[in-house]
């Protein structure tokens, strides 16, 4: 300790501003302490968690975390850390936090030492921080951990949240087996009642008139020349539209809804947290293909989000699913490690199912319609920010495209690419919007060569 | 009993039909008339393929080569790298080449999600805290530049991974030139 002031006072001046700095610091704190004590009754008010929180999540949390290794070190306890294991105060803290290349040029064996232990990057000065800012960030990792979330409905079965989901389904099961039961007791007492009547007409003596036996209606049916023929017309007519309704849909995968190797998804990605289509299927916007994201992109965002929040997950029951799994199956096929914030190398292919695949002899192109048309990918794909699980929205069959072609207008609008051929063919037709048909988005060759 | 039989029959058709039609399950690919029609004899993208060790059709460009119409970036993905670039990587596309339309709606697909649409780094995620401590352009203590802009889309830095497979390099040049005006008018 004492070797690394020694060599503190050798250095250049850089190094004794920032001491007079410290004392400086000091000064002002005491002066403040005074203040303080003039305005307010307690101290400890002024060390604020909650804004700490809010300080710490704008500034801080970009690489750290209260409880895991990030970009740099975690942060619970740091102040109380820092005393008990090197001997650090809090005046160290603001040094550091306002300046740490400083800290760490001044020789600071325990600076160089975190310097060196991750990468050596050096920390982000942020020498906008006031005293108080750090304290109140202080105050903030100083909260004791918080106590695992447990079931509130154990402590409080009243309390809120806890007659949703699952109790509800109960309910409703419930009143089902209770309807169950209630026409099963009717159709026993109508048994029972028709019972007590046959018995009383009997003790009577009253005879029940049996309606007589006339031709069966069968037969009478086989007589009727004409409604034979009608039946016969009928059932042909019918197996034929079922026939041609089942051969019809051969090669169309309406509704096609695949297992995938891990559950993305859409509804939380492109609904709640409202990413862009484009922004994982970047390739929709410049190639035939939309492109499925590599795991690169997926590690954009989950490198730093490696767990769900609780009502996701709590959502995520509803369908069956444990997202926080799903985010450890991703981890696994990119091959990175969460603990330790390197990626291992280690990594496998997902084998994602293909939904949407067109015939080999139609051609689509993504960039055509997505970029030159502006249209919006729910068009053909579906609300797709509404699924859980991906499938095929659309037929994507032929007359499916040419409707499409037939119905919408070309946006020629700002669009210079179409200034001229508008110009044309709206004085060839006649109009003032163009379709994609009038554009020649009918020819069998823009599509099958 | 004739006209029985025949009914039943008809019903037995028309059963097994209901039942071809219903048997449609989603977690599986319909029927197709002619597959070799349908499925492409030359390679689909994504497709798996036995011909690479890897298992799969799309290959990663040989190391020490470029793909036509790539530049090559020089300076490494390394802290003195971020320097350099911070000190010295200037923009190759003049004031007459940016166009801030392409950059901004570039710019909210890919970097407005998190750091805002108006650069101030609280984008939805944010908001959402789902991601946390995504900085202001105007940072004092982080005082980008155009190098380090472009440096930092290319590789990534800290949390944020790189976005070069995202966007291509004119488009990674608009948006620094975007991101420069968001920087601007926050500095205002």
């Amino acid at each position: 300790m004492k070797k690394s002031y020694q060599s503190l006072e050798d250095n250049s001046t850089n190094n004794m501003k920032h001491v007079i700095y410290r004392n400086l610091t000091s000064k002002i704190l005491h002066l403040g302490f005074i203040l303080l004590l003039t305005f307010s009754t307690t101290l400890l008010a002024q060390e604020d968690p909650e804004k700490g929180k809010s300080l710490f999540n704008t500034n801080c949390a970009s690489c750290h975390r209260l409880d895991k290794k990030s970009t740099g070190p975690a942060l619970r306890n740091i102040e109380a850390r820092l005393a008990d294991e090197q001997g650090l105060d809090r005046d160290w803290i603001y040094a550091w936090v306002r300046n740490s290349p400083a800290v760490i040029k001044s020789g600071d064996a325990y600076a160089n030492k975190i310097y060196n232990e991750y990468g050596q990057t050096a920390m982000t000065p942020f020498p906008q921080l006031s005293d108080d800012d750090i304290s109140n960030i202080l105050a903030y990792t100083a909260a004791p951990l918080p106590p695992l979330p447990e079931d509130p409905c154990i402590a409080n079965p009243g309390g809120p949240g806890c007659d949703q989901s699952k109790p509800k389904e109960g309910s409703n099961t419930l009143i089902l087996a209770a309807l169950a039961l209630l026409f099963a007791l009717l159709a026993l007492a109508l048994i029972l009642v028709k019972r007590t009547l046959k018995r009383f007409a009997e003790a009577k003596d009253i005879a029940i008139e049996e309606t007589p036996k006339g031709t069966s209606i069968w037969k009478a049916f086989v007589q009727n020349q004409f409604l034979v023929l009608v039946t016969a017309i009928f059932f042909l007519l019918a197996s034929g539209y079922f026939v041609y309704g089942y051969l019809m849909q051969v090669g169309v995968d309406q509704g096609y809804e695949p297992v995938q190797p891990i559950h993305f998804s859409h509804r939380i990605h492109a609904g709640d947290n409202g990413v862009d289509c484009k922004y994982c299927h970047s390739s929709a916007r410049v190639s035939k293909t939309s492109g499925i994201p590599s795991l690169n992109v997926c590690m954009n965002c989950h490198k730093s989000i490696s767990e769900v929040a609780p009502e996701t997950l709590a959502e995520g029951e509803t369908y069956g699913v444990d997202y926080n799994l799903e985010i450890q199956k991703l981890y696994k096929a990119a091959g990175w490690d969460d603990t330790e914030q390197e990626y291992t190398g280690d990594a496998s292919p997902v084998k994602w199912i293909r939904i949407h695949n067109l015939p080999d002899f139609a051609y689509f192109n993504h960039s055509q319609h997505v970029t030159v048309g502006g249209i919006e990918c729910q068009t053909c794909h579906g609300p797709v920010e509404e699924m859980e699980i991906m499938r095929q929205d659309a037929p994507l069959t032929m007359g499916w495209c040419i409707n499409c072609h037939r119905e919408t207008n070309v946006k020629v609008k700002d669009n210079p690419y179409y200034t001229k051929i508008h110009e044309q063919l709206s004085k060839k037709y006649g109009v003032e919007q163009l379709t994609a048909a009038q554009m020649g988005g009918l020819e069998c060759g823009k599509c099958h060569y | 009993m004739h006209i029985n039989m025949k009914t039943f029959k008809l019903t037995v058709v028309f059963v097994m039909l209901l039942s071809i039609v219903s048997c449609n399950k989603k977690s599986r690919r319909n029927y197709q008339y002619m597959p070799n029609m349908y499925q492409s004899v030359g390679y689909e993208t994504y497709q798996g393929s036995d011909a690479f060790k890897n298992g799969v059709e799309a290959q990663l460009p040989v190391e020490g080569t470029l793909p036509r119409g790539y530049s090559l970036y020089e300076i490494e993905d390394t802290n003195e790298g971020y320097e350099l670039a911070k000190a010295t990587l200037t923009s190759p596309i003049d004031s007459t080449a940016i166009d801030y339309n392409t950059g901004k709606a570039l710019y909210d697909i890919y970097c407005g999600i998190c750091h805002g649409n108006k650069g101030d780094g609280k984008g939805k995620l944010v908001q959402r805290e789902k991601i946390l401590g995504v900085p202001s352009y105007d940072d004092a203590g982080r005082a980008i530049t155009t190098g380090s802009i472009y440096h930092v889309i290319q590789y990534g830095k800290n949390t944020m991974g790189s976005y070069a497979n995202q966007l291509s390099e004119d488009e990674r040049w608009q948006v620094v030139a975007y991101v420069e005006k968001l920087k601007a008018d926050l500095e205002k």
